[in-house]
């Protein structure tokens, strides 16, 4: 948990609470059921992308340490109490977010986001509100804007570029004491 | 005084070394009499205020509270966050690869909390009230707290408890008592009279040993035989509270133990309708048994939850359409605590029944107002379910709470696909655009060329 030390123990507490209310057979540790049960889950169309994050490591079920450091991603940078008083967010948590999101396109985890998962991640998400030429044609600005060396795939670099004036920090983080 | 008293109190005076007399006289003075009597509301009134203005003060010892965030509706959010800012002119977005930060976020949020989950955990305070278990944000802040929280838990733990307990212990073995002795009574009526007494007797002492301060509304309107009344459902304390004012039938499933020996005991005296495990699952027979129960007009009216599970009285979930099929009047009734004097409530899956009640007990009071709604019946063209969610609006209006669609049971079930499509239409609008809009863009796209090009 060396890296979620930075997260207070309120947040933890408030974290583990949560744990347990969502481990329903009481067994210490997270299965897809758990996760599915969620009605806001269920009814977001990338749901099953970040419960995958949740299970990347190859397991079937998610223990509290794992939960914790999946969630670490979103803490907010808490800019009041950063040391050296600057306002900007950290490098490291914002290349943490992108990385988080980049997995959400790039499904078999080759370090490349395709045409194909593309195409799959937009689908989720218009699902058959759109048709298929429309689906093609955004897909295809959106490799032609980012795909910079031209090999036909958007790597990680690529899409950090892409999103160098974006505020990463707000749209990817979650409060987590409400 | 009937002798069966005195030896209780016998026994637990030995127990606590303790002078009969004084003992018996603080009972006596402060809680039985106006118990029996119904309640004496100058002292409750003075100790609600002493209380409230003890929180007040140690507010102020605490140097900052965490302001709750409101929970933005997704569909509206929606459509800001990813058109982005007002600076924007041109109407048409185009598809950015940080559009997945919106989605990836909500997501993400359902996981820390969600609507549904939300429901079946104790409700949040914004100030604390010196309960620790309504301490979700704060942690050991200035000595004079602590200390204050001490004074408090001696109080509680020390005076309240054991008198609460006694009180408690009291009442349910003179209840039972006195309704073996009503049903034994050959007379119909005179035995109807007396265990209405009884009954009423019985539940007043409960009140009293959780020390519950229930303001009744609207009394005019209060549930007459022949119908059903139906409530929302926080705690099995509802229906003490309610059946303190007035007789109901019970419905419920038939318990082991000491909760089956009370119910034997309860309908001894009056019809209520206690189910066998084995019959609850038939939903033919049990229509059957209330119908026939609200034929009857000289029974008592039925009291339902039909939400079927404890919500936290923050919001009311979908009502199960059962008794809504039969077809009688519905008397509904809306229940609200006041969250600052003592959570009222159960999380089954955290503690159980006994502890649950010990910790009511050793809170500072109970403080509920109920409403009584206008009967509402069935319309010509309405179906079980919309009139159910007819009820569910009344109810939820009048006490505040908020009106989810959700199902209780949805914590252990699966949500339908309506919503997911929802926000991906609004999506996709937002990308694509509706198809009017579409046309007349091109349409301006291509003036804008040509005089461009000229």
């Amino acid at each position: 948990m060396g890296s979620s030390s930075s997260i207070s123990s309120a947040h933890l507490l408030r974290l583990y609470d949560r744990f347990e209310s969502l481990d329903r057979d009481n067994r210490g540790c997270l299965s897809p059921d758990d996760f599915e049960a969620l009605g806001g889950l269920a009814m977001n169309p990338i749901g099953g992308r970040i419960m995958e994050a949740f299970f990347s490591s190859g397991q079937d079920t998610v223990d509290f340490s794992s939960f914790v450091r999946i969630l670490a991603h979103f803490r907010p940078t808490d800019r009041n109490r950063n040391k050296e008083g600057a306002q900007q967010e950290l490098p490291s948590s914002r290349t943490r977010k992108l990385k988080f999101a980049f997995q959400l396109y790039d499904m078999d985890r080759d370090g490349k986001i395709s045409r194909e998962e593309l195409l799959q991640v937009l689908r989720a998400m218009l699902g058959l509100q759109v048709t298929e030429e429309q689906l093609q044609s955004i897909a295809e600005r959106a490799i032609q804007e980012a795909d910079l060396d031209k090999d036909d795939a958007i790597s990680f670099d690529e899409f950090k570029k892409s999103l160098e004036k974006t505020d990463i920090d707000t749209k990817m983080s979650v409060s987590f004491l409400k | 005084m009937p002798p069966f008293t005195w030896a209780v109190h016998n026994l637990l005076c030995r127990c606590l070394s303790i002078p009969i007399s004084a003992w018996f006289t603080l009972l006596c003075l402060f809680i039985i009499v106006p118990a029996v009597l119904g309640g004496c509301f100058s002292i409750r009134s003075l100790y609600l205020r002493t209380l409230l203005k003890i929180f007040e003060v140690s507010l102020i010892w605490v140097p900052n509270i965490t302001k709750k965030v409101q929970n933005q509706n997704p569909l509206t959010s929606l459509q800001q966050e990813i058109r982005g800012s007002a600076s924007c002119l041109c109407s048409d977005h185009e598809f950015d690869m940080a559009d997945i930060f919106y989605f990836c976020r909500r997501g993400v949020e359902s996981i820390v909390d969600d609507e549904v989950t939300k429901r079946f955990s104790a409700q949040e305070l914004e100030s604390w009230n010196l309960l620790t278990r309504s301490n979700y944000n704060f942690h050991h802040i200035n000595m004079r707290l602590t200390l204050l929280w001490g004074l408090g838990l001696l109080t509680r733990y020390g005076i309240l408890l054991p008198l609460r307990v006694t009180l408690a212990v009291t009442g349910i073995s003179l209840f039972l008592f006195l309704t073996t002795l009503v049903g034994f009574l050959p007379n119909a009526a005179l035995r109807s009279y007396l265990s209405e007494k009884v009954h009423m007797m019985g539940y007043r002492m409960c009140v009293s040993s959780l020390t519950a301060i229930i303001t009744y509304h609207n009394r005019e309107n209060k549930p007459n035989n022949g119908g059903i009344c139906v409530a929302n459902h926080t705690t099995p304390i509802d229906v003490i509270i309610l059946a303190s004012d007035r007789c109901y039938s019970l419905v419920g499933q038939m318990h082991r133990g000491l909760l089956g020996m009370i119910q034997r005991g309860m309908v001894k005296s009056s019809p209520h309708i206690w189910f066998d495990r084995s019959e609850v699952k038939d939903r033919h027979l049990v229509a059957k048994r209330l119908s026939d129960h609200v034929a009857d007009k000289t029974k008592q009216p039925i009291l339902i939850f039909p939400e079927g599970t404890c919500i936290n009285n923050t919001s009311v979930m979908m009502f199960k359409k059962g008794s809504f099929e039969i077809g009688c009047t519905i008397y509904p009734v809306a229940i609200k605590y006041d969250p600052r004097f003592g959570d009222a409530f159960w999380n089954s899956s955290k503690c159980g029944l006994v502890r649950y009640l010990l910790s009511m007990m050793s809170s500072w009071a109970i403080v509920c107002s109920v409403w009584y709604l206008p009967p509402m019946d069935r319309e010509e063209g309405e179906d079980a379910v919309q009139f159910a969610n007819r009820v569910k609006a009344a109810i939820a209006a009048r006490g505040g709470l908020v009106d989810l669609i959700w199902d209780g049971g949805l914590k252990r079930a699966k949500v339908n696909n309506a919503f997911k499509e929802e926000l991906q239409k609004l999506y996709s609008k937002v990308l694509v655009g509706d198809h009017e809009d579409q046309s007349e863009r091109m349409e301006i796209q291509k003036k804008k060329d040509s005089t461009t090009r000229q």
